[in-house]
């Protein structure tokens, strides 16, 4: 073996090709089954898609690092199931380009948050977290009520999450901007519309308050809202309902 | 540094500065207001300032030919300048998040400032600021010493480090204006990623031809550890970083993958960027600084190959231990968590390695704080990567996973060993490279390193005193068999860690300020030594001619 080693460390490409091969192994063994083995992710046939208005709230989650504090992953472990809900299945993390698992809580867990507290209190807490919870060291979102969402790319955003295999429609495509007005404005035209593409279950509802404008706090809120409620299958062997 | 360049590399280096400043030019007009706008603004504007630079000394004397018998060290000295820079902007971004969590409101009411986006700057910052600075710098230095050979050109390691640099620049900046992909370790966006592959495949192409030029038939125990670190790195990078942009003219892309896949890929990434940037890099680091500056061979040329090869091949099995109880299946946990355990011993070997070596030299390393800052990273390593075994069991996991333990531990890893082996190497390496007599002043090293070893120990006890409380508190019930404490209550128990930790972390950047000041005054104002180490044809350093060929 030492005789192999005296051989190869005088040959740099050989020793290039070694630790590649080495490297390689670990990861073509665990990861490359978990897109074949079909049990990975369970079968969900009521799972649905985000909305553009809840993919652009997604995005302002990610933009603002809040998966630095808060995890969506609650584990098979008794003081999980009954702080935070149901445990966390693989399928219901199936159309999040990228994971939002997380691996610290600094702050609670999210996994199940959606339709735990009413709009009004998302943006009161996001606004000033100390008003409504006077120990949090969370920062406060002022600006995001101030800031018009912008709607013109939601097609192109649709259009990218459907090359990395969610399956939006051409028709969800063309009327995402509609249809992220709609949502945050439940007495308008563009509201059914919504409803009828995204499922009876789609939140409808002026999130921030203001139906006639387009905010990020409408978006980020209506993100929050639909947290752990893409589906009910992790309900299904839980004694507690869904929310 | 432009007169050391030859004519042909001049005109290369202005073809790719232009290409550069076009490139930022398309994503400026592309990008408009936006954040990838502003980021094509300031590639143009960088690429134009360096064509500048360059024009201005395109006409100087070309380089004699004597510079080819010694080796090449300017990458090396603006190296180390830029990882004492990042170290300290890294570690003063570091205290700030941390002092957000005792005090919330110290964002100044600025939106960039919250705790979210500046975390990764702080994380990006010290890894790959200080960190990356920190190995291009010395693996420029270490390689061409244990291959005695000068590196094939002078303009492959300026594209490398200046380049890397920008990379820097823009995932930091990105992370300000919410440019982010989320994935730790790996936030930054597409354009950013495709720019440090450039910049990558060059750095193994630079190491590739000074190792095919190198007069030593045997390569060097420190450059397999490189060269696992840039090969791996680039493996890593590429997987992860698999995304589809949105469109060409916005920072946003969504990742290849999904769920449970993405979840294991990012920790398949995060867990070896830990063993092949902050491990192989800096065990790679260790093998060449700690012993030249103790004067000792290495104690086991065997136990360096084993140790190698154990780290190579079972660091890349573990990455499923950051996700025990989760949704991803049993197998791949339990998996994770056997190698992460086997791992150890490839571990404890190179600290064994590194420990024993100074069997003969304990006396020097108690006179002298630069191998001392080497002999106590060697013993972090260890700790660390007990503790780490140790965290990866499945019901330890289940306590840790989620709290400030897990801060801890990669803080023992960060400050114990990363940063404490950089800090000694560059302490080592500062006064060769601007061929001094000793660091301006050994006084100064000295308190940086008691600050560097109590702040380290302040933070890292805050630390597990906090993630152990907060753990247990969310799983205490009471006797009526409900949940004892509400999530607010265990915050609220965390405040005076907090506090501590920002305490500890303040220590150990006040070092890094003091590390900056002495560099500076050794580069300027040290005696001159006569006796430098950087010609080609000088002998070897002892321990590197004595390493033990294999049988």
């Amino acid at each position: 073996m030492f005789r192999l080693h005296d051989w190869l460390e005088q040959r740099s490409i050989a020793l290039a090709l070694g630790i590649i091969a080495a490297a390689s192994v670990g990861g073509m063994v665990e990861i490359a089954p978990l897109f074949t083995i079909h049990q990975t992710v369970e079968d969900a046939p009521d799972m649905r898609l985000y909305t553009p208005l809840e993919l652009a709230g997604r995005n302002i989650y990610i933009r603002e690092g809040c998966y630095a504090c808060h995890s969506q992953m609650i584990r098979t472990l008794r003081d999980e199931v009954e702080r935070y809900g149901p445990y966390s299945l693989a399928v219901e993390s199936k159309y999040d380009h990228p994971m939002l698992w997380g691996s610290k809580r600094t702050g609670p867990d999210l996994a199940r948050v959606g339709g735990k507290y009413s709009d009004d209190w998302h943006v009161a807490h996001l606004t000033d977290p100390r008003a409504v919870v006077p120990q949090s060291v969370m920062p406060a979102y002022r600006f995001l009520a101030a800031k018009a969402l912008p709607t013109e790319r939601l097609p192109d955003h649709l259009r990218a999450q459907r090359a990395v295999g969610v399956p939006y429609s051409e028709e969800m495509i063309a009327n995402a901007k509609a249809d992220a007005f709609g949502q945050a404005a439940p007495d308008s035209s563009q509201a059914e519309g919504a409803k009828a593409r995204y499922g009876a279950d789609t939140t409808i509802s002026s999130f921030d308050g203001e139906p006639g404008r387009l905010t990020e706090m409408d978006a980020l809120v209506a993100y929050l809202q639909v947290l752990g409620r893409l589906t009910r299958v992790p309900y299904a062997s839980s004694i507690a309902g869904p929310p | 540094m432009i007169a050391q360049l030859t004519l042909g590399e001049r005109r290369a280096g202005l073809i790719i500065l232009v290409a550069i400043a076009l490139v930022g030019l398309a994503m400026a007009i592309a990008g408009g207001n936006g954040p990838f706008g502003v980021h094509g603004a300031l590639v143009l504007v960088g690429a134009i300032a360096g064509t500048f630079w360059l024009l201005g000394h395109y006409l100087d004397a070309p380089p004699r030919a004597e510079r080819l018998r010694e080796y090449y060290d300017d990458p090396s000295k603006v190296g180390v300048a830029l990882a004492m820079i990042w170290a300290v902007a890294g570690m003063g971004f570091g205290v700030w998040v941390a002092a957000l969590l005792a005090w919330p409101e110290f964002t100044l009411d600025q939106e960039w400032a919250s705790f979210g986006r500046i975390r990764p700057i702080h994380t990006t910052g010290v890894i790959f600021g200080f960190g990356g600075n920190a190995l291009i710098a010395t693996s420029f230095y270490v390689m061409q010493r244990t291959c005695r050979t000068r590196l094939p050109d002078q303009l492959g390691a300026w594209f490398v480090l200046l380049g890397y640099n920008l990379f820097c620049v823009l995932a930091t900046t990105g992370y300000a204006m919410g440019v982010t992909q989320s994935k730790e370790y790996a936030e930054p966006e597409w354009y950013v990623d495709l720019w440090l592959l450039v910049v990558w495949v060059t750095y193994f192409i630079v190491y590739l031809r000074t190792l095919a030029h190198r007069r030593e038939p045997h390569i060097y125990v420190a450059n397999w550890y490189y060269l696992a670190f840039v090969l791996v790195v680039a493996m890593l990078h590429i997987v992860n970083g698999l995304a589809v942009p949105v469109s060409f003219g916005t920072d946003k892309s969504y990742p290849l993958f999904s769920g449970v896949q993405d979840a294991l890929t990012e920790w398949w990434y995060g867990h070896n960027a830990v063993a092949f940037f902050l491990t192989s890099g800096f065990l790679g680091m260790m093998y060449y600084f700690l012993p030249v500056r103790a004067g000792r061979p290495i104690y086991s040329y065997r136990l360096s190959i084993i140790s190698f090869w154990g780290i190579t091949f079972m660091y890349m099995w573990v990455g499923s231990h950051h996700l025990h109880y989760t949704a991803l299946p049993q197998w791949v946990q339990t998996l994770g968590m056997t190698f992460s355990i086997i791992l150890l011993v490839p571990s404890w070997g190179s600290a064994a390695n590194a420990l024993l070596t100074l069997n003969g030299a304990w006396h020097k390393v108690r006179d002298d704080a630069t191998l001392r800052f080497m002999m106590v990273a060697a013993v972090f390593y260890g700790l660390t990567t007990f503790e780490g075994s140790f965290l990866a069991i499945r019901s330890v996991n289940s306590l840790s996973h989620y709290t400030d333990w897990t801060v801890g531990h990669v803080h023992a890893g960060a400050l114990g060993w990363v940063a404490m082996i950089s800090f000694g190497s560059v302490y080592a390496m500062v006064p060769w490279i601007w061929k001094r007599r000793a660091m301006y002043s050994p006084a100064l090293v000295e308190v940086h390193f008691w600050l560097a070893l109590a702040g380290t120990l302040i933070y890292v006890i805050a630390m597990w005193n906090s993630g152990i409380i907060q753990g247990l508190m969310w799983r205490t019930y009471n006797e009526s068999g409900t949940l004892a404490y509400s999530f607010v209550d265990s915050l609220v128990a965390m405040r005076p860690y907090y506090i501590a930790r920002t305490v500890g972390g303040l220590c150990f950047f006040a070092g890094a300020v003091l590390g900056c000041l002495n560099i500076y005054l050794t580069a300027t104002r040290a005696p001159a030594s006569s006796a430098g180490d950087s010609a080609v044809t000088a002998d070897p350093r002892p321990p590197v001619g004595a390493m033990q060929p294999a049988e």
